[in-house]
């Protein structure tokens, strides 16, 4: 669960770029789409997403990533993330995150806050730090 | 032909209604195996993207029957829930043989089933754990194959997700109502 009191803070610091700051706790739920393929803690499908913002795309140790990912030259923040959510395919063309992405930009800038807040202090990450 | 919702006895009629829906469902993986003259027709670039697609949706399928054997093994699921993951389990597997299938149709190299999966086993302790722990496998592969749906260059490999897609919501339903949740919250799913 994400403590409100951390929200804003959280958000507008891993989110300078995105127009509105983020709502994590809206980007908790939107955070659902992802189980299929991620995990915070584990990589599964797709990589883990604790440690996510600062992380250079394609670099989690043992995770088997799509040729295109590691040469993308991603560095993962608000903005590049921002950007990637919108259209997977169209801003990394070969990546196995095979996903139409998050159209509305308002649900985007709410999942972003929602990572750049648990990459910080969800259990799970704090526990692998 | 017998109608199900003739039939007085309900566990008769349910054994029926899900021998049919058995039935409908098949149909949908024909229709994907059986687009495959068209799929021959697609460029090679067209299928390179259709197989990157069924390929991540199969690694998925593979991890969601690991998770179910997690908790099948888990001496945690009681009756009738145990038998309830074991069907459920048993539906990935045959979308993941249909993915597979279709993968190598199409000319490509199916991933395969990991030798070990990273699941929080840790945090598993009662069924109530086991049930959640599923229904998010389950919403949030709801949520992969619809995002999925609308990239598949061939329209009939669109078709065949979708159909898989209405099967990950029924269990996501089944697993929310077995935890005393509202099994069908909202109208749409996202």
């Amino acid at each position: 669960m994400v403590p409100a009191a951390l929200v804003l803070a959280l958000a507008f610091a891993a989110g300078a770029a995105v127009a509105a700051p983020g709502d994590a706790v809206r980007g908790e739920q939107i955070y659902a789409r992802c189980l299929a393929c991620h995990a915070l803690a584990y990589d599964r499908v797709g990589p883990r997403h604790c440690g996510l913002i600062g992380r250079r795309a394609g670099s989690v140790p043992g995770f088997a990533y799509s040729d295109a990912m590691k040469a993308s030259g991603i560095v993962w923040n608000a903005k590049t993330l921002d950007r990637f959510l919108a259209d997977p395919l169209r801003r990394v063309p070969g990546t196995t995150m095979t996903y139409a992405g998050v159209p509305d930009a308002r649900e985007r800038a709410d999942l972003i806050a929602y990572l750049a807040w648990a990459g910080k202090s969800a259990p799970e990450c704090k526990a692998a730090q | 032909m017998s109608s199900f919702l003739a039939i007085s006895d309900p566990q008769a009629a349910r054994r029926l209604f899900l021998g049919r829906s058995g039935l409908l469902l098949s149909g949908a993986a024909v229709a994907l195996l059986a687009g495959r003259d068209a799929l021959a027709a697609k460029s090679g670039g067209a299928h390179a993207a259709d197989v990157r697609i069924l390929n991540t949706a199969l690694g998925a399928e593979l991890e969601a029957i690991a998770a179910y054997q997690l908790g099948a093994e888990s001496g945690l699921l009681q009756k009738p829930v145990l038998g309830l993951a074991l069907q459920f389990q048993g539906h990935h597997k045959e979308h993941a043989e249909l993915l597979s299938k279709t993968v190598k149709q199409l000319g490509g190299k199916a991933v395969s089933a990991k030798a070990n999966y990273n699941f929080p086993a840790h945090t598993l302790k009662t069924q109530a754990d086991v049930l959640r722990f599923a229904a998010g496998l389950e919403q949030g592969a709801v949520s992969a194959y619809l995002g999925a749906v609308p990239l598949f260059g061939n329209r009939d490999l669109s078709k065949a997700a979708a159909s898989i897609l209405g099967d990950e919501a029924m269990h996501w339903a089944i697993l929310r109502n077995a935890l005393g949740e509202d099994p069908v919250p909202v109208a749409f799913v996202s």
